[in-house]
């Protein structure tokens, strides 16, 4: 199963369609990574809200896809966790602290839109 | 058959009959049996799973939770004995409707299993076991492993 990858101005876009394996999330992993250089993208937005699950596994390849990402320049923020998919990850004890989430697409996208304008300005923005 | 005795480790019964135990508690519709070779098989077993439990009548957080811990347990067969099994089967105790979840291996089994359910969560770095988050998540947890010989770990959650 591979993740189509949508490019949209600055950003990718990947919405998750349906269960996927490791090897599934690490390709998505691998792809988005070599993606943002191929683009120049500023933001990746993760649409994770099909999956049912998100074991220890999963949590640590987002994450991963966050910090990869983001030292290559672009910020990625991961939309759709359920309320149970939240529970679980609470109860076993998996967190995406520094990771950005949103509540789906366009609140993503919202988030992406300000994050992206504030790094633009770089220092000009300092002491406001 | 018994052409080829290595392969039946496939079948769809268990390998050992359960052991009854105190309090025996009682199977309550068929219980479902799949091998385990690759992480293909992690999805599967945790669609099973939450199949089953849909059925049992387990609510959509307690779905989630029993699938986040078929998906832990049977990560780690593929990970540490590259193949084996999950069995899941409905139970009923005292009156309590739940369900069970057999993870059985014969890998290289866990040398110091305390260690393997205190060792934090794991989340961050290497590929922990994930066995105290499952235990989080699930009512009952039991685990016998022996070193060379393979791993079963044996967990229940009933419903609220």
């Amino acid at each position: 199963m591979v993740v189509p990858i949508l490019k949209q101005g600055h950003y990718l876009i990947a919405t998750i369609p349906t269960a996927l394996t490791d090897a599934d999330l690490q390709d998505l992993r691998d792809g988005l990574v070599a993606e943002v250089g191929l683009y120049r993208s500023r933001g990746v937005v993760v649409d994770i809200t099909v999956l049912d699950v998100m074991d220890s596994f999963a949590v640590r390849t987002v994450r991963d896809i966050a910090h990869m990402t983001r030292l290559r320049g672009a910020e990625t923020v991961i939309v759709g966790i359920q309320p149970e998919v939240a529970f679980s990850m609470v109860e076993l004890g998996l967190t995406l602290e520094d990771v950005n989430t949103a509540l789906d697409l366009e609140e993503g996208l919202a988030l992406l839109d300000r994050k992206t304008k504030r790094a633009g300005k770089g220092g000009e923005i300092r002491g406001t | 058959m018994g052409r080829e005795p290595r392969r039946a480790v496939a079948s769809d019964r268990p390998a050992a009959a359960p052991r009854p135990e105190a309090g025996a508690a009682v199977v309550v519709p068929g219980e479902t049996s799949i091998p385990v070779r690759s992480d293909a098989d992690v999805v599967l077993a945790r669609r099973r799973g939450r199949e089953l439990a849909a059925t049992l009548g387990f609510g959509p957080t307690d779905l989630t939770l029993i699938a986040t811990a078929i998906s832990e347990l049977t990560r780690n067969i593929v990970l540490y004995a590259e193949r084996g099994q999950i069995v899941l089967k409905g139970i009923e105790r005292n009156g309590k409707v739940g369900i069970v979840v057999v993870a059985r291996d014969d890998g290289p089994g866990i040398p110091n299993v305390p260690q393997a359910l205190e060792s934090g969560f794991s989340t961050s770095g290497g590929l922990g076991l994930g066995l105290p988050g499952v235990r989080r998540l699930t009512d009952e947890f039991d685990i016998v492993s022996e070193v060379g010989r393979g791993t079963t770990v044996t967990v229940k959650k009933w419903k609220r």
